[in-house]
């Protein structure tokens, strides 16, 4: 009973991690543009589906493949850093093509995120249009090795994602509020029209906060691909808008709530999962994070906004 | 003039009369899943539905009471969703004005189909559906594949026998009719065979779920002699690599679902060596059945699934009933009538799926075999269960 306890406990771990990463994403954007890019579940599936091809292009897969052959470790370390700079692309793409044009024209908020809701689902069934309905399924670049103790089992992959999301999130916190970026981007969320005016070039920062945002949806599609090897188009739309809720549990807007949100949502979905059928899950877990938000209604890290007139 | 206008009318006629000759088609409907869940299942009966048209049509046309109709058929997709299947079915039957419906494959459209089809008055026929509720009390509703209740038992005993099971573990699609129905049917026997409780673990997932780690995690715990999964091939490819990541190192068993050219590329090694229960085994075939395996596989590139041999036993079986019933151009309702009346008088059937009789509920009594999947990926045959 206790093993299987721990083993659920890192189970929760490693499905906390990846709404992290996504939640992640949602909040940066959030948290500068109070834009809420419903896009963001499907860049994380591009995400997986651009390092379905780097890898395959690194491993020698297709023709154009490279001359000299790579060790496992090797792939891993250039399709990381390869799959977060075309994923960022494709987000960026999105803010200049959807929604920098409407930002200029200076449209209702709500606008925007049905923009987002529809470039999300152009991307989904463009995906579905360009590469067909089969799944894909992504190869095994890192050797895995299963860590056995009694009857408790840990796998290489697991402890690298956990480690992922954990770093990413460190790191992020210190770019938003120990730099000098950061606090622009802290800036721009305070007040939109006052910060041109101090000489911040807001469009910059926003391309900024795109790139941060769609390189992480990038690398949790990476992580995903390897962890779950079966991809479709419509993979990441249910679990980006878990993700969307788990950021706003934790706080929209907050890096820690996004983080803290994200292992939540995890943690109680494995948990209800190991204890009562599955059909249970969504109901009591949808159930906790209602009477949570109920309690506090800007989220376990969210601080209250009063506008000023 | 007026003879030019006369001779203009005449072959105006003549192109008229010649085009309604040549243009008497028969309409069968397809109603199967192009894109969704299951994308490979629906592409495959398409493929061999295709393949069979054009043997008929470079003939000149199906034979019908000594004239010849082009066959035409219509594939509608039905997103691998119960609701879309129910649209699909109605497009064709009133629309398209079809004859008969073949599909859809999963039990999960096939059931609702079923009903939608039966309240028409249109024959429908599932060449993959194996739930009972598909065909019950729906005297339009027929099937190709053998049903849940004679499968369950199969792979309760082959598990019995193989693998000396005394505890089985269970995890299934709660969303699916056709995992869920074939759950409780394996549990049920298993339990008389074994003595109540001798199911240890009856774990379930939701639709779309990636992450089974925490009923693995459950089923691990209760120890049992080995996993059924009687699951798509999709979702058995995740629920494999994550039992071995969790450190299970016993044998699965699995349905027939799992037959489907993409399981081996989605799932790799970590398959090698499981066994499953289907309709026919590929590898090792004879007579009609390797000559279909050859053609497809020369065709297409790569070796069909069962549901594409079930599909063309299914169209075949259709055709042969449009032959006996020998009426194709009278009022719809009454072609489809009379079509209905052909298919369950067929009382023996031999498809390359192996020979088929019909009950009363228009499902055929039939044998499975349960196949092993070698190292190269091919489903090898290592047994047959007849009823």
């Amino acid at each position: 009973m206790l093993t299987s306890i721990i083993q659920n406990l890192f189970n929760a771990l490693q499905w906390g991690s990846f709404y992290s990463l996504i939640a992640l994403g949602y909040t940066l954007v959030y948290g500068v543009l109070l834009l809420i890019n419903f896009a963001h579940g499907d860049i994380f599936m591009v995400g997986a589906y651009i390092s379905f091809f780097v890898t395959a292009v690194l491993l020698g897969s297709y023709t154009v493949g490279l001359p000299f052959a790579l060790s496992g470790t090797m792939v891993l370390a250039l399709a990381v850093p390869l799959t977060m700079i075309l994923t960022a692309f494709v987000g960026v793409m999105l803010e200049r093509i959807a929604y920098r044009p409407l930002r200029r024209k200076g449209v209702n908020r709500l606008y925007v995120v049905i923009t987002a809701l529809m470039c999300g689902l152009i991307l989904e069934n463009g995906n579905l249009a360009l590469l067909g309905a089969s799944r894909k399924s992504f190869p095994e670049i890192l050797e895995k090795v299963v860590y056995s103790v009694g009857s408790f089992s840990m796998t290489n992959l697991k402890l690298l994602v956990i480690f992922s999301a954990i770093l990413v999130f460190v790191i992020l916190q210190i770019i938003v509020t120990r730099t000098k970026i950061g606090m622009a981007m802290r800036a721009i969320s305070y007040d939109k029209f006052a910060v041109p005016l101090m000489g911040i070039p807001i469009d910059t920062i926003i391309v900024f906060t795109f790139i941060l945002g769609s390189s992480l949806a990038g690398l949790a599609g990476l992580l995903f691909a390897m962890s779950y090897p079966v991809l479709d188009p419509f993979m990441g739309s249910l679990i980006g808008w878990k993700a969307f809720i788990a950021a706003v549990v934790g706080g929209i807007g907050d890096i820690r709530g996004a983080f803290v949100g994200g292992f939540l949502l995890g943690f109680i979905e494995i948990l209800v999962m190991a204890v009562f059928p599955s059909t249970f899950r969504d109901l009591i877990a949808f159930s906790i994070l209602l009477i949570i938000l109920s309690m506090k209604p800007t989220g376990i890290f969210g601080v209250a906004r009063t506008t000023k007139i | 003039m007026k003879r030019l206008f006369a001779l203009l009318t005449l072959v105006c006629c003549a192109i008229l009369l010649a085009s309604t000759g040549f243009s008497e088609t028969i309409k069968i409907g397809f109603n199967i899943p192009l894109t969704g869940e299951i994308p490979k299942v629906g592409e495959e009966s398409k493929f061999a539905a295709e393949m069979l048209k054009e043997d008929i049509n470079s003939k000149g046309g199906l034979d019908v009471g000594g004239k010849k109709y082009m066959l035409e058929f219509i594939y509608e997709d039905n997103e691998s969703k119960a609701e879309s299947a129910v649209t699909a079915s109605l497009k064709l039957i009133e629309r398209d004005k079809v004859i008969a419906i073949i599909g859809p494959n999963s039990s999960k459209q096939a059931v609702p189909a079923g009903q939608v089809c039966n309240d028409n008055q249109t024959p429908m026929i599932t060449p993959w559906s194996t739930n009972p509720d598909t065909t019950k009390d729906r005297p339009w509703v027929f099937r190709a594949a053998f049903l849940d209740p004679f499968q369950g038992p199969v792979a309760v005993d082959f598990a019995m026998e193989q693998f000396k099971a005394k505890k089985a573990a269970v995890l299934y699609a709660l969303a699916n009719d056709y995992s869920k129905g074939l759950a409780e049917i394996f549990k049920a026997d298993f339990e008389k065979k074994n003595g109540a409780g001798s199911v240890v673990s009856f774990e379930s997932y939701g639709d779309k779920d990636q992450d089974f780690s925490a009923q693995l995690t459950t089923i691990i715990a209760a120890k049992p002699d080995f996993i059924f999964l009687p699951n798509n091939y999709n979702e058995v490819a995740l629920t494999v690599k994550q039992a071995h990541d969790l450190g299970w190192k016993g044998p699965f068993m699995g349905s027939d679902a799992w037959g489907n050219s993409e399981l081996m590329p989605l799932c790799g090694k970590d398959c090698v060596g499981l066994y499953f229960s289907t309709h026919y085994a590929a590898a090792g075939a004879t007579g009609a059945t390797k000559e279909f395996i050859d053609r497809y596989q020369a065709k297409y590139g790569y070796q069909p699934a069962d549901v594409a041999a079930l599909t063309w036993d299914a169209t075949n079986l259709i055709l042969k009933a449009i032959q006996s019933s020998g009426n194709v151009t009278g009022r719809i309702k009454k072609v489809r009538k009379d079509l209905r009346d052909a298919i369950s008088n067929i009382s023996q059937f031999d498809g390359i799926t192996g020979s088929m009789k019909f009950d009363a509920q228009g499902d055929p009594i039939k044998c499975a075999v349960v196949v092993r999947i070698a190292e190269n990926g091919d489903f090898v045959f290592t047994k047959s269960v007849c009823p």
